[in-house]
């Protein structure tokens, strides 16, 4: 870990400012992962803002009848608020099957959206990686990809975003809102906050340098039954292999999101649109464009099996 | 003390301390944080700085250049020690196949090229990103797939005993198998394997003049001492090493490793003590492994289930002068049959060493043996249990001269069964239902090795009158300290808390050590050895003539008179010292282990995920000295079949040539979700061949066979075979039925 | 698939590959390389207040939680398993809640109240829950054994506060103490000698007690 120096920012727009003028700065919310990347050196910044004071810490109803989550509610504290429970029960769902009790209760909302991509070669520092260092190569493409994305990747990278919540932020749609070094702010819709890798995996997001996520809003309960499917190689404490998010209305529509596929929360209009026909119309569409490797070419069946469940589960009587 | 024949009646026979489940004298430490663990020593020597391993970052080659000047320059650092400062490799430790430092040769990814020491960790830490360093690279072999076809045959040994020559048959295999009516000829896979013990590597390391002191988390401090006097070319008697609380082994910390090698090397260089803990993104690939294996297994039998024709051949991969995965020793000796064949193929890898896991050999060579009897069994239309019960042997079926010394493998199958409530099972497959649940039970057998070996202790009656043990005998998590004060409390006549016990120091009598599951009955048995000779020397100090003295309850008898034992010391403390020596006791009988594994999965139709939900071991293990301890010792080795069975696997990347899942987020081992209650029965059948103690190993007992279980349960859950561990949902996925 | 042939690949890595550690170094942003890099390292004042002893400390940036309380304060109960929150040994309880001590730097925890395993009880005065790992033999090793005990301890207090979990069944009603939910809730504490099923009845012990 290269050495830095710290302090604690007082306000949004002032930790924005600091960051937008300061060489080699980042914001320290939470640190789950940014520490775990600084102790390998494949972040190193030379001087960390923490915004752990900026009191961004409430939920609160908004004039749209939503929720404004604040950047800096813990993972823990937005799974069990009450209104996040009873109305928007896919994103309860998505943040507790993440992570493990003692990194809920430290990751922030914010954080958890800017997770980086769990790629095993993006994590060793002696390997090429595209997102690591542009232009080293990707040594995922050809090398162990089990984990990996199998859509929406490029020749330059087969990452995926691995974080669970922004799955279920997918399908309610919600806006991620932030402030500029120049006091301005700005909502991002979801659906655009992430990006695909392309010919700059380096870039995970739509962020711009200095620009602080101040919270997330969510739009008024869609209603509807909701879930959150998880896929993994163990029971808990895992990384998804094939995560699905869903809402399903009385009628069988919906929407749908799907986790450890792609470098962003992939969700495809055409394949929402075809829920009622069932998980194969969804996955047929939603995994058109699919360009998986040989170990991992099987998440498309698995989110096509898992989604079938989902549906299975909103067909079943309530107990 | 010599032992050459069986065990007659003794005193540990009383079992008013031995044999009672007993909580470990050693857990108020453990679940209070205040049990030391190597790089935890502050109190041992000040002024210590902290060392960082550097890895090599190419799997095979050479270095070409080092530049450490920006990391000498960087704050805080003391020193920066590289593998360049040494003209060729340092000699090899016991058992070590990779150099682990010294030399400009890279042998494996990750190896130790350098360590940097500094005064705080993060300086240390810092300063080795610093370091740049640039290598010839040279193309390597690192798919086992691709080199088996062309390995050679090779007899070998695990390192912990089970020699074989290249191509081991009895009777006429070829001609026994083409006439049975019945059989089964597959070839099987199982992954490379990682230890991923809690505890890191560790150690810390004081040079006084010529003489070094490492604290440091070993399993075998006899042999360990020896390696590192042969690394650092000092004589034995210049290094010293204290271990007395390991944070998990598994095999993995059975031989010198990179960190005290480093931490030697570097607190010479620094001239001031230096403490290291590999980080643990390092470990998987700079350490050992338990090595893949492709197993080809062809059982034929006759149509009532008796085995005529038994093959089991296996392949593994390994550096130049490794050793194979022994995966076809317990196949020698576990079923009966009158023709047999087995034999073991190596191919050079260039991957890191493969070394001793956790039941070497049986772990992956019963994952497919049981496997193949799973699939006989249902060839045939028989129960599982039958054709196991059937095919049992009392005698070698190599060697039918040499019987087995106690051998109680189908009560283990029938009261496991019993228990498990077995009768329940649907023999054929992908039958039962529950909601979106297949519902599937399996089981399989367990064997492994008992393995005698000479084990020493000290013992000393203080003025106090309380009891002090000292052995350089390791506890990984066995159940040592208690073990050992259970056995100086029951010879001794005193109670369990009279006892004190020291391990892990060099200076004590050299132990058994822990491996192969063989710590517990050798070393309780030096310690019944020393024991008798205290028992001497207070009768003598008390003046009892007679043979007939009584020690119990704190108080020595005979012929009617009585005194305090704490008497016997009241002029000084008596010490007393011997050891254990099986002579030919192990060879005589043929030593083994046995268990009977049931399991009952759950299989998510949707998704192919699997759930455990019942686990049960019949075990036959000797004399259980602390049924508490001992069950720990198998629901552990159980939990660790769950992670063999269902999700541990060293993912190889054969262009780079390294294990690419190196931390323990990416390598997955199973968490408390994974993991329901378990159960374990012992069945009572003391082994008067095996040591005074009429004990045997059960803590790699407890794995063997507990994959195989799983993956029967599986496919009788499923109806769909998977052969290739781990059974990932990957792998039988679109063969469940369809559900979309 | 994604194309590219595999020989192709491993010769044009092979070239990256020989330059390993250097890659690590370059790989430093150009802006990071500014005038403060090669000075000593910063530091700054922490006061924590762990099992309720007040500490002022003086203490490099980077020092993480975990370290300054084994390395500076010789709390050495927690422990350290994999320093990048993938095992649960470093878990320690701040301000009430549990949380891995190794991702999280001491200068975060200004004022804040730690408590660590040694702050729950003592060898002469075990904590019911340690009592409890001894009674059921909830440990072998030791080594994840504090970091299990600590978030034991949190569990419980979680299941009691109503927390929720992954395995509830319905989102809107307040958790139990069965097997099931603290197998989930523990799900962060990696035992790879596998006490799992004794920590277990340890902790339903000490539940059934409470309840």
């Amino acid at each position: 870990m290269k050495s830095f120096t710290y302090e604690r920012a007082t306000s949004p727009a002032q930790a924005a400012a600091i960051v937008a003028r300061t060489p080699g700065a980042k914001f320290l919310g939470g640190g789950t992962n940014l520490l775990d990347l600084m102790k390998l050196e494949i972040e190193t910044p030379t001087h960390l803002v923490d915004v752990q004071d900026l009191k961004l810490d409430r939920i609160e109803k908004t004039r749209e009848g939503g929720l404004r989550i604040g950047a800096l509610v813990t993972n823990t504290a937005l799974s069990a608020d009450e209104r996040v429970r009873r109305d928007y029960g896919v994103l309860a769902r998505a943040i507790q099957a993440g992570a493990s009790g003692q990194l809920r209760n430290k990751a922030t909302t914010a954080g958890n959206l800017l997770q980086r991509t769990r790629c095993p070669y993006f994590y060793d520092p002696n390997m090429p990686c595209n997102k690591r260092k542009p232009g080293s190569g990707c040594s995922a493409i050809g090398g162990y990809s089990r984990q990996l994305a199998v859509v929406g990747s490029s020749d330059k990278c087969i990452a995926t975003y691995p974080g669970d919540m922004a799955q279920a932020m997918r399908v309610l749609d919600a806006a991620v809102e932030t402030v500029k070094a120049d006091g301005t702010t700005r909502a991002i819709p979801i659906a655009d906050f992430h990006r695909l890798p392309g010919d700059r995996p380096e870039i995970d997001n739509v962020l711009e340098r200095g620009e602080l996520i101040t919270g997330i809003a969510l739009p008024k309960p869609l209603g509807g039954q909701h879930f959150y499917q998880k896929v993994r190689d163990r029971a808990s404490y895992a990384f998804a292999l094939v995560s699905v998010a869903a809402v399903i209305q009385k009628d069988g529509s919906g929407r749908v999101s799907f986790g450890g596929v792609a470098h962003k929360p992939w969700r495809v209009a055409a394949a929402d649109a075809a829920l009622p026909q069932g998980a194969q119309a969804v996955a047929q569409r939603a995994f058109a464009e699919a360009r998986p490797t040989e170990d991992n070419r099987f998440k498309i069946p698995l989110a096509t099996r898992a989604l079938a469940s989902v549906i299975a589960q909103a067909k079943a009587p309530r107990a | 003390m010599k032992f050459d024949q069986p065990a007659g009646t003794n005193p540990i026979d009383q079992l008013k301390v031995v044999g009672r489940p007993t909580s470990r004298i050693d857990g108020p430490l453990k679940t209070t944080g205040t049990a030391p663990y190597a790089y935890e020593r502050h109190d041992v020597v000040p002024n210590q700085a902290y060392g960082y391993i550097v890895g090599a970052a190419v799997a095979k080659g050479r270095i070409r250049r080092m530049d450490t000047s920006a990391a000498k320059a960087a704050p805080g650092v003391v020193t920066v020690v590289t593998t360049l400062d040494f003209p060729k490799p340092l000699p090899l430790g016991m058992q070590n196949i990779a150099h682990l430092f010294g030399g400009a040769d890279v042998a494996h990814y990750h190896q130790a090229i350098a360590v940097v020491v500094a005064d705080t960790f993060e300086q240390a830490r810092a300063a080795a990103a610093l370091i740049r360093t640039d290598y010839d690279r040279v193309p390597g072999r690192f798919d086992l797939a691709r080199e088996a076809p062309n390995a050679p045959l090779e007899g070998g040994s695990s390192g912990e005993g089970s020699a074989a020559p290249a191509i081991d048959r009895i009777g006429d295999f070829a001609k026994a198998f083409a006439a049975a009516p019945v059989k089964v000829d597959r070839t099987y896979t199982t992954p490379d394997e990682s230890h991923m013990m809690m505890e890191p590597f560790a150690t810390i390391a004081s040079w006084d003049g010529d003489k070094v002191t490492l604290w440091t988390s070993n399993q075998m401090i006899a042999w360990s001492k020896g390696s590192l006097a042969k690394i650092l070319s000092i004589p034995p008697e210049n290094v010293r090493l204290d271990s007395p609380y390991i944070g998990g082994g598994f095999g993995g910390k059975l031989f010198v490793r990179a960190d005290a090698v480093c931490a030697a090397l570097a607190a010479r260089a620094a001239r001031r003590p230096v403490k290291i803990a590999m980080q643990r993104p390092l470990m998987a690939n700079n350490s050992t492994h338990r090595p893949a294996t492709i197993q080809h297994v062809r059982l034929g039998a006759t149509k009532d289930g008796r085995l005529t024709a038994i093959a089991h051949s296996s392949t593994s991969g390994n550096l130049p002068e490794g050793k194979p995965e022994t995966a076809v020793s317990q196949t020698k000796l576990f079923y009966a049959a009158p023709n047999r064949e087995t034999y073991m193929k190596l191919a050079v890898l260039d991957l890191p060493e493969g070394n001793a896991m956790r039941a070497p050999g049986e772990a992956p060579g019963l994952m497919v043996l049981e496997m193949a009897m799973d699939e006989l069994a249902e060839a045939l239309d028989m129960d599982p249990v039958e054709l196991r019960a059937i095919n049992d042997t009392q005698v070698d079926p190599e060697k039918p001269g040499t019987p087995f010394s106690e051998r109680h493998y189908v009560e283990c199958l029938r009261t496991g069964a019993g228990r498990f409530g077995w009768s329940r099972r649907n023999p054929k497959p992908a039958q039962v239902r529950e909601g979106r649940w297949l519902i599937g039970m399996g089981m399989a057998g367990g064997f492994r090795g008992n393995i005698l070996t000479k084990s020493a202790a000290r013992i000393r009656l203080e003025r106090n009158g309380r009891l002090t043990v000292e052995t350089d005998m390791t506890d990984i998590g066995t159940g040592t300290y208690t073990i050992l004060a259970q056995t100086a409390a029951e010879m001794m006549g005193v109670p369990l808390s009279q006892v004190d016990v020291k391990l892990g120091d060099s200076d004590f009598p050299k132990s058994a050590g822990s491996g192969g599951q063989w710590g517990a009955n050798n070393a309780t048995a030096g310690l019944y050895a020393a024991c008798m000779k205290l028992r001497e020397a207070v009768a003598q100090q008390l003046g009892f003539n007679s043979a007939d003295v009584a020690f119990a309850d704190g108080k020595v008898s005979a012929g009617g008179r009585s005194a305090a034992l704490a008497e016997a010391a009241r002029a000084g403390p008596l010490t007393a010292e011997d050891g254990f020596d099986p002579t030919d006791m192990g060879e005589r009988w043929q030593q083994a282990t046995f268990a009977a594994h049931f399991v009952e999965v759950a299989v998510d139709s949707f998704t192919g995920e699997t759930r455990i939900r019942r686990m049960l071991a019949a075990c036959d293990a000797g004399r259980i000295l602390n049924p508490k301890a001992a069950r720990s010792q198998v629901i552990g080795a159980m939990t660790m079949g769950v992670g063999a069975a269902l999700m541990e696997e060293l993912a190889v990347d054969t262009r780079f040539g390294f294990f690419v899942n190196h931390d323990l987020a990416s390598y997955e081992v199973p968490v408390h979700a994974d993991i329901p209650h378990q159960e374990v029965i012992f069945l009572d059948f003391p082994d008067d061949k095996s040591s005074p103690m009429k004990a045997k190993g059960v803590g790699e007992l407890g794995l063997c066979g507990v994959g195989a279980a799983i993956a029967n349960a599986i496919y009788n859950a499923t109806g769909v075979r998977v052969r290739d561990y781990p059974i990932t949902l990957d792998k039988h996925l679109e063969k469940l039925p369809q559900v979309a | 698939m994604v194309s590219g042939s595999a020989e192709f690949e491993i010769s044009r890595r092979g070239v990256l590959a020989c330059s390993g550690a250097a890659v690590a170094l370059t790989a430093v942003p150009a802006e990071a390389q500014g005038p403060t890099a090669a000075a000593a390292p910063a530091t700054l004042p922490v006061t924590l207040t762990v099992n309720g002893t007040r500490h002022d400390l003086t203490l490099d940036t980077r020092t993480t939680l975990l370290d300054t309380l084994r390395e500076h304060l010789h709390l050495t109960g927690t422990k350290k398993g994999c320093d990048h929150g993938q095992c649960g040994a470093c878990t320690v309880i701040v301000n009430g809640e549990r949380i891995n001590s190794c991702l999280s730097l001491a200068v975060q925890h200004q004022g804040d109240k730690v408590t660590t395993i040694e702050g729950l009880g003592t060898p002469d005065k075990l904590h019911p829950m340690q009592a409890a790992f001894v009674k059921h033999d909830g440990f072998q090793c030791g080594y994840c054994t504090p970091g299990q005990i600590c978030s034991a301890v949190s569990v419980l207090d979680e299941i009691r506060r109503g927390i929720p979990s992954h395995v509830q069944a319905d989102l809107t009603e307040k958790p139990g103490f069965t097997n099931i939910e603290m197998r989930e809730r523990m799900s962060g504490n990696i035992c790879r000698c596998g006490a799992y099923s004794n920590i277990l009845d340890a902790m339903s012990d000490v539940a059934g007690e409470r309840a």
